[in-house]
């Protein structure tokens, strides 16, 4: 039975997210013949459309609400559940960003609907949609349905693949009615530097304990640089102060499944690898044969991490030269 | 000032998880106040201590939590209210609706959670409770100061740091590093002990049975499969390192 579904896109730092594809390419497969739309809040979105439409959607829906300028939750629940009613969609999906995760719940229970929240994978069976999501802090799985109503899921950014399939994609403004719940966003001081953005990062340099300093991430980020990857770090790095916390990956902090994870002087603590034990290759150096870390590690050194690091950087520096 | 912590119990951080007729097996397991809830407690006992509130504990859940419930009172808050739910069916959406007619109307000037439960992973009752009750969110606070009735907070986005204002009443969600969670004293716990836990059933609860009737459904749950045990490498260290970088690029193809 075909079925209309609507993507809910999102960009950042003035780029479309990497998950907005994912949730776009999910969209084709699971429309089975219905229409596939998007939608994109804030100003300026138009200019996004031609990029929205290598991902094969038939409408882009944009508003120039000046509520909608500034991102809050509120003002972006009310637009969406109107919207929904508009395009009368029978799935919706959008990432689990720190976005989708403050509206994809208001927007649920503004309309009385299900929402599966974090998925790694979508698949068909018999004609029903079923979701995988980790639970435990990805010690355990779980499938979920919807047994009433639309169908709502967030899904896990880099878990999805993102198939190209270009359409003419119609450009469409609407105007929602939206009630003002008086919560001003006074501030935002970007942390994060500046490139690639740890959720979705495909390679993460991440540093533990053993780094021993702040300078001690040097080498860390050199190689991340070389191998155009993101640094990361594990709390007991945060704690002792080496790095800022929004560098943190665990189970608080940030959840990542990057393609290559390398952990550098984590010991992996259950903590730590619930941020990133689902990550597709993981490699340990650690001096410590006994760390924890690499009964999880797919490849593992063991050996001094300020001797280890900068010779991976020379080694790969050379091999991606000659490629 | 009226506060609400919305609490939930669950398995230690640490505990192993097993299963048992395709269901998380909780037998024997070790309960705690989810992490993140428990830096609601820590706030709400700073704001009573500083500016003067009355502070409500609510969980849903089985008798067992009641544990729970005695452990925040025992941190200071005064008194709790427990739904007692026994069943697994209920989702997210049948939840908040038992919360939002168990606290509706009763004036309460802020609500505090935790920004997800570290069982279920989905972060959506909090949420879903303030859109319900048509009042403002604040998700993942790390500081929260108010001023009569004004409230500044700062919130994590991804790394990132958000100032947001918003008047009372108004619904927040707390994130690691908002505070350092208090350990109870003796004297707490003694106290804890005559404070009074308000227990009604869920099925007593007045929302209508549209509003009881789950939207989703878990089909099975399962442990990942085992992972295959790495390669630890071994010789000369620029021997490793080449054969490492050999290894990612032709065998796993990573890059």
């Amino acid at each position: 039975m075909s079925k209309n579904v609507l993507v809910v896109a999102e960009t950042k730092n003035g780029k479309l997210r990497n998950v907005s594809f994912e949730a776009l390419t999910i969209a084709q497969s699971v429309a089975d013949g219905g229409e596939v739309a998007a939608v994109l809040f804030g100003s300026g979105a138009a200019a996004y459309l031609e990029e929205i439409s290598r991902y094969g959607a038939a409408r882009l829906y944009v508003s120039d609400h000046e509520a909608l300028s500034t991102y809050t939750a509120e003002a972006y629940t009310q637009a969406l559940a109107s919207l929904i009613q508009e395009v009368q969609a029978d799935i919706i999906l959008m990432g689990n960003t720190a976005i989708g995760k403050e509206v994809a719940p208001r927007v649920a229970a503004r309309m009385g609907m299900g929402l599966i929240s974090d998925c790694t994978s979508v698949e068909t069976n018999e004609g029903n949609l079923v979701f995988t999501r980790p639970i435990y802090a990805g010690k355990a799985f779980e499938k979920k349905t919807f047994c009433k109503g639309k169908e709502f899921a967030t899904l896990r950014p880099n878990n999805f693949e993102k198939v190209i399939k270009p359409a003419q994609t119609e450009l469409v403004s609407f105007q929602p009615e939206i009630q003002d719940l008086r919560k001003i966003v006074k501030e935002i001081v970007k942390k994060t530097a500046g490139g690639v953005d740890l959720s979705e990062a495909k390679i993460i340099v991440s540093g533990g304990r053993g780094v021993k300093s702040a300078e001690g991430f040097q080498p860390l980020r050199e190689l991340a640089e070389v191998l155009g990857g993101a640094v990361g770090a594990s709390r007991g790095a945060c704690d002792a102060e080496y790095c800022d916390y929004s560098l943190q990956i665990g189970q608080t902090g940030k959840v990542v499944t990057p393609d290559l994870y390398i952990a550098c002087g984590i010991s992996g603590a259950i903590q730590h690898l619930a941020g990133m034990s689902s990550s597709k290759i993981i490699v340990a150096i650690n001096k410590d044969p006994e760390a924890p870390i690499f009964q999880v590690a797919d490849y593992g050194i063991v050996g001094d991490l300020f001797e280890v690091v900068p010779m991976l950087t020379k080694e790969f520096k050379k091999a991606l030269v000659t490629s | 000032m009226k506060i609400l912590v919305l609490l939930k119990q669950t398995f230690d951080t640490e505990e192993k998880i097993s299963l048992q007729n395709g269901k998380i097996n909780e037998q024997g397991v070790e309960f705690i106040i989810n992490p993140y809830d428990e830096y609601a407690v820590e706030e709400a006992m700073k704001l009573k201590e500083e500016l003067g509130a009355e502070v409500t504990i609510l969980t849903v859940g089985p008798s067992r939590t009641e544990s729970a419930l005695r452990t925040a009172l025992a941190m200071g808050a005064d008194k709790a209210l427990m739904i007692e739910y026994n069943g697994s069916e209920a989702d997210e959406y049948v939840i908040s609706n038992l919360i939002a007619a168990a606290i509706r109307n009763q004036g309460f000037d802020l609500i505090l959670g935790g920004y997800m439960a570290v069982d279920s992973g989905a972060g959506q009752i909090a949420i879903r409770v303030a859109e319900i009750l048509g009042i403002p969110q604040i998700a993942a606070i790390t500081k929260l100061s108010i001023v009569g009735r004004n409230a500044t907070a700062e919130r994590d986005v991804e790394g990132d740091l958000e100032t947001i204002e918003v008047e009372l009443p108004f619904l927040a969600t707390a994130q690691q590093g908002l505070n350092e969670p208090r350990y109870p004293s003796l004297p707490g716990i003694m106290k804890a002990k005559k404070k009074p836990i308000e227990k009604v059933l869920a099925d007593e609860l007045e929302i209508s049975n549209e509003e009881r009737s789950v939207r989703t459904e878990i089909l099975d749950q399962y442990l990942p499969p085992k992972k295959q045990a790495g390669q630890i490498l071994t010789g000369e260290m620029d021997h490793q390192v080449s054969e490492l970088v050999q290894l990612l690029r032709t065998k796993a193809k990573v890059i």
